[in-house]
C-alpha cells in the first residue's frame, strides 16, 4: 500500500466520523447498492436459458469484486418475500470477464433454487459473497486430465474449461470430459461442449443415463480406459462421489482424485428432538432435552449467554446458527439457514446444533 | 437520586372483574392476532422499511447539506427541519424498532436488532437491555419498571412523596430538552449503584461506553459539521442543537403519553410471580395508552401511537400495527377492559396535569379503595397473581 492507499484510508476514517453511526459505506449502498463493498450486490443483466431447469444468471457487480479461481463457488442471497435467502453456486464465467455468471439448476421442491432459475428477472438486486472453494486445479495444470461429471455437476468444471480453453486450449488436448444426465436435451452446457470438443481436441463422452444407466466405477473402464494414468476432478451426486472415492482408493491413487459434493440439506425429524448444542464463542458443549430452550440447556452447563426476557420478546439472546437446526419452541417451525439469528430462550435443538454465542 | 419506596396499590384493576379462564380466552385471541400478522409478512413490509430508511438517510443528507449554507436564513429553516425530521424517523420508526427485533424476521444483517446503531446517545446495546428487557418486560410494575417516572419523577400516587419532587415539573421540561442525554445516563442505573446493588467498576465501564458513543454524536453535530459551513460554524452549531432539541422533545411528549396519562394502570411487583402469558397480555394492555392521529403522525411517533398493540406485539414490525389496533380495541370491549386513546395535546395535557399533582404530597383516589392486603412476601412461595386479579 503506497501513499495514495494511505491517504484513502485516512479519507475514509475521517469520513467515518460525518457519517457515523452509520459508516459511508451504508449511504453508498443507499443510493447504489452495488457500490457498497461491506454487503456487495450484484444485479442480473442477462438470463441465459441453458435447459429446461438450469439458468445461468449474468451478473454486474461492483467495482471492487474478488478475482475467483476457476471451479470456485460463490454465495448467492436473494430476497424471496422479504427475506433473505442463501445458497452457493458455482462460477462459469473466467476470471477476467466483465459479468459474473452463476448457473443455477432448479432442484426438485426447492423454492429458492427454483426462485433463482426461474422467477429472477434481468434487473434483479441479488447478494453476492466472496469466492470460495478448493475444486480448483492446480499451477501448472496437468498434463492428463479427466472430469467426471453428473447433472449440475458440470457447473465447477465448465468454469475451468472455459478459463483453460481461453487461456491455453492445449491443456484440453488429450483431456476427457465424461458428462451424464438423463437425454441430451437434459446435459447442460451441451452444445457448447460439443464446440470446445470440435476446436480443441477435448475428448466429449456424453452418457445420456436414460439409454446408458448411471456412470460408476464399473463402467469407467469403457468410457475412459486410461483413467488410472489421470489426475481426475469429479462433481455430481454424492451417491457417485462415494462410489469413485472409494475406486480410487482401492484401485487407483487416491491423491489423483479431487471432488466435490454436493451437499443437500440434510432431512430433520419433524418434532422437537434434542441433541448436543455447541455454544461456540464460549467453546461449551451440552446436551438439550427436547423441548429444553438452547439457553436453558446452556446456562445449566454454566455458559454466560445474552438473556433478557426469556420468552422470546426481547431479542437480547439472539445468537447466530452455525450448524445443525432448531425448533422454535412456541410455533414448531424448523429453521436450519446458517447463518439465521436465532433467539435461544425460545429454540429448541432439532438435532446437534452449533450456536455462535 | 434515592431509590423510590411505594406504597401499597390506591385503585382496585379494571380487569378485577375479569376470570382466569377469561383472562387465558383472552390471551389465546391475542396470540392468534399475532400470530396471522407474523404469518403474513412479506416482500411489501420488506420495501416498507427499506423505503423509510431510505427517506431518513435522504432527509439526513439533504438537511445537512443546506446547513452548509446556514448563514443564509431559508437554509437554516429548511436544513433544521430536514434534519429534526431525520432523526426524529431515525430514532423512532427506524432505530427503536429495529433494536426490537421487529425487523429481524428479513435476515438483513444490515436492518437487524444486533447490528443497528442510532442518532442517540444511548448506544444500543445498553438500550436493548434496559428498554427491551426490563421496561417491556416488567412493564409498569412499581419498583421494578424504572420507566416509570425514570427513577427521578414521581408518577404514581403510591410511589412516597419527597420535598425534591416539588421541582417536578421543573425538572420534567429539562429532561424533556435533553432526553436523549436523560435515557443514556439513566442506562447506567446511578440510584442502583447508590444502593449497593450495582457495583462501581459495572457503572464506570458502562459510562466508558456511552462516552466512547456520544463524543462521536457531539463532534459531529457541534464540532465537524459546523466547521464544513466555515463562518456559519455559530448558526450551524445553532442548528444541529435545534434539530436534538425538537427531536428530544417530540419523542419524550410520545413516550411520556405512552404510560403516563390517565386510566394507565401501574402495578405491584408481587403481580409477577406465576404471571400467565394471558395475565401478561392484560398488564401490557392495561398499562399503555394510545395516541390518535393520521398516517404521517403515526410515522413520526414510531407508531408508538400505538402504544398497546405495541407494548403487546413488540417484535411485530410496527407497519403492521394501525391494521391490529381495531382488532385489540374490539377485544378490550367485548372483556370490559379499558382502551385509553386520545389526542397528543389532550394526553400530553393530562400527563403535566398528574406530574404537577403529584409534585405534591398525595394524589391518590378521593376515596381509596380498600388496598389488597400486603402480606409479608418471604422468598419461597407467593399468592399467585391470578387469585387476586380473579377476585
Amino acid at each position: 500500500m503506497g501513499v495514495l492507499g494511505e491517504i484513502g484510508r485516512r479519507a475514509r476514517v475521517a469520513a467515518t466520523w460525518f457519517t457515523q453511526p452509520l459508516l459511508p459505506d451504508d449511504l453508498l449502498g443507499t443510493l447504489n447498492p452495488l457500490w457498497s463493498s461491506r454487503e456487495p450486490h450484484a444485479r442480473v443483466v442477462g438470463l441465459r436459458r441453458e435447459t429446461a431447469d438450469t439458468t445461468t444468471l449474468l451478473l454486474r457487480t461492483g467495482p471492487g469484486r474478488p478475482r475467483h479461481r476457476p471451479g470456485q463457488f460463490v454465495g448467492v442471497g436473494t430476497r424471496l418475500d422479504g427475506v433473505w435467502h442463501w445458497r452457493t453456486y458455482s462460477v462459469t464465467s473466467c476470471p477476467g470477464d466483465p459479468l459474473l455468471a452463476v448457473t443455477v439448476t432448479a432442484l426438485p421442491g426447492g423454492t429458492v433454487s427454483g426462485a433463482l432459475a426461474h422467477g429472477t428477472p434481468v434487473g434483479t438486486l441479488l447478494r453476492i459473497g466472496p469466492p470460495a472453494g478448493e475444486f480448483v486445479l492446480p499451477e501448472p495444470v496437468p498434463e492428463k486430465l479427466l472430469f467426471l461429471t453428473a447433472g449440475s455437476g458440470i457447473t465447477p468444471v465448465m468454469g475451468m474449461l472455459r478459463d483453460l480453453a481461453a487461456t491455453r486450449p492445449e491443456a484440453l488436448s488429450g483431456a476427457v470430459l465424461v458428462h451424464c444426465d438423463r437425454t441430451p436435451s437434459d446435459l447442460v452446457f451441451g452444445p457448447e461442449l460439443r464446440d470446445l470438443a470440435a476446436t480443441t481436441g477435448l475428448t466429449l463422452v456424453e452418457r445420456h443415463t436414460a439409454v446408458r444407466g448411471r456412470l460408476t466405477p464399473d463402467n469407467l473402464t469403457d468410457d475412459v480406459p486410461d483413467w488410472a494414468a489421470r489426475q481426475a476432478w469429479a462433481c455430481g451426486p454424492a451417491a457417485m462421489i462415494d462410489a469413485f472415492t472409494e475406486h480410487w482408493a482401492r484401485a487407483g491413487d487416491p491423491t489423483a482424485l479431487h471432488v466435490e459434493l454436493f451437499t443437500p440439506p440434510v432431512p430433520v425429524a419433524t418434532d422437537a428432538t434434542g441433541g448436543r448444542v455447541s455454544f461456540t464463542t464460549s467453546g461449551i458443549e451440552t446436551d438439550a432435552a427436547p423441548g429444553t430452550p438452547l439457553m436453558v440447556a446452556g446456562e445449566a452447563a454454566g455458559a454466560l449467554l445474552p438473556n433478557g426476557c426469556r420468552m422470546g420478546i426481547c431479542h437480547t439472546c439472539v445468537g447466530r446458527l452455525r450448524s445443525g437446526a432448531v425448533r422454535d419452541l412456541r410455533t414448531g417451525d424448523l429453521h436450519d439457514t446458517p447463518g439465521e439469528p436465532v433467539r435461544t430462550c425460545v429454540s429448541g435443538a432439532a438435532g446437534d446444533v452449533e450456536i455462535e454465542l | 437520586m434515592a431509590t423510590q419506596t411505594f406504597g401499597p396499590s390506591m385503585t382496585p384493576s379494571a380487569a378485577a372483574h375479569l376470570t382466569e379462564e377469561q383472562v387465558e380466552a383472552l390471551g389465546a385471541e391475542l396470540d392468534a392476532i399475532r400470530a396471522e400478522v407474523v404469518g403474513s409478512l412479506g416482500e411489501a413490509d420488506a420495501r416498507y422499511i427499506h423505503r423509510v430508511i431510505a427517506v431518513q438517510r435522504g432527509l439526513e443528507v439533504g438537511g445537512r447539506g443546506a446547513l452548509i449554507f446556514s448563514l443564509f436564513p431559508p437554509a437554516w429553516v429548511a436544513g433544521t427541519a430536514a434534519l429534526s425530521v431525520a432523526k426524529i424517523l431515525d430514532n423512532m420508526e427506524i432505530g427503536h424498532n429495529v433494536l426490537h427485533g421487529q425487523w429481524d424476521w428479513m435476515r438483513d444483517p444490515k436492518i437487524h436488532s444486533t447490528t443497528w446503531e442510532w442518532d442517540h446517545a444511548s448506544p444500543a446495546a445498553s438500550w436493548k437491555k434496559s428498554h427491551n428487557y426490563e421496561h417491556h418486560t416488567f412493564t409498569n410494575i412499581r419498583g421494578k419498571d424504572r420507566d416509570l417516572g425514570y427513577s427521578i419523577m414521581r408518577i404514581t400516587p403510591e410511589q412516597e412523596w419527597k420535598p425534591a419532587d416539588l421541582f417536578q415539573p421543573l425538572v420534567n421540561l429539562g429532561l424533556s430538552m435533553i432526553f436523549e442525554w436523560g435515557i443514556a445516563i439513566y442506562d447506567v442505573e446511578f440510584e442502583k449503584v447508590k444502593n449497593g446493588t450495582k457495583p462501581w467498576p459495572q457503572a464506570k465501564g458502562e459510562l466508558m461506553g456511552l462516552w466512547r458513543k456520544a463524543r462521536r454524536q457531539l463532534a459531529k453535530d457541534y464540532v465537524l459539521f459546523p466547521l464544513l459551513s466555515g463562518p456559519g460554524f455559530l448558526s450551524t452549531v445553532a442548528a444541529n442543537a435545534t434539530a436534538n432539541v425538537v427531536r428530544n422533545m417530540w419523542s419524550h411528549a410520545v413516550i411520556f403519553c405512552g404510560h403516563f396519562p390517565d386510566g394507565v394502570e401501574t402495578f405491584e411487583e408481587e403481580r409477577l410471580d406465576g404471571e400467565t402469558k394471558g395475565q401478561w397480555y392484560v398488564r401490557q394492555m392495561l398499562g399503555s395508552a394510545n395516541l390518535s392521529g393520521g398516517k404521517l403522525f403515526h410515522l413520526m411517533t414510531g407508531n408508538l401511537s400505538h402504544q398497546i398493540e405495541h407494548h403487546l406485539f413488540p417484535d411485530v414490525p410496527s407497519n403492521r400495527y394501525a391494521e391490529i389496533a381495531p382488532k385489540v380495541q374490539e377485544i378490550c370491549k367485548r372483556y370490559g377492559l379499558p382502551y385509553t386513546t386520545g389526542s397528543l395535546p389532550r394526553q400530553y395535557g393530562k400527563v403535566l396535569r398528574k406530574i404537577t399533582r403529584l409534585a405534591f404530597p398525595g394524589g391518590g383516589p378521593k376515596q381509596p379503595a380498600p388496598a389488597p392486603a400486603r402480606l409479608p412476601v418471604p422468598a419461597g412461595r407467593k399468592p399467585s397473581a391470578a387469585v387476586r386479579l380473579a377476585s
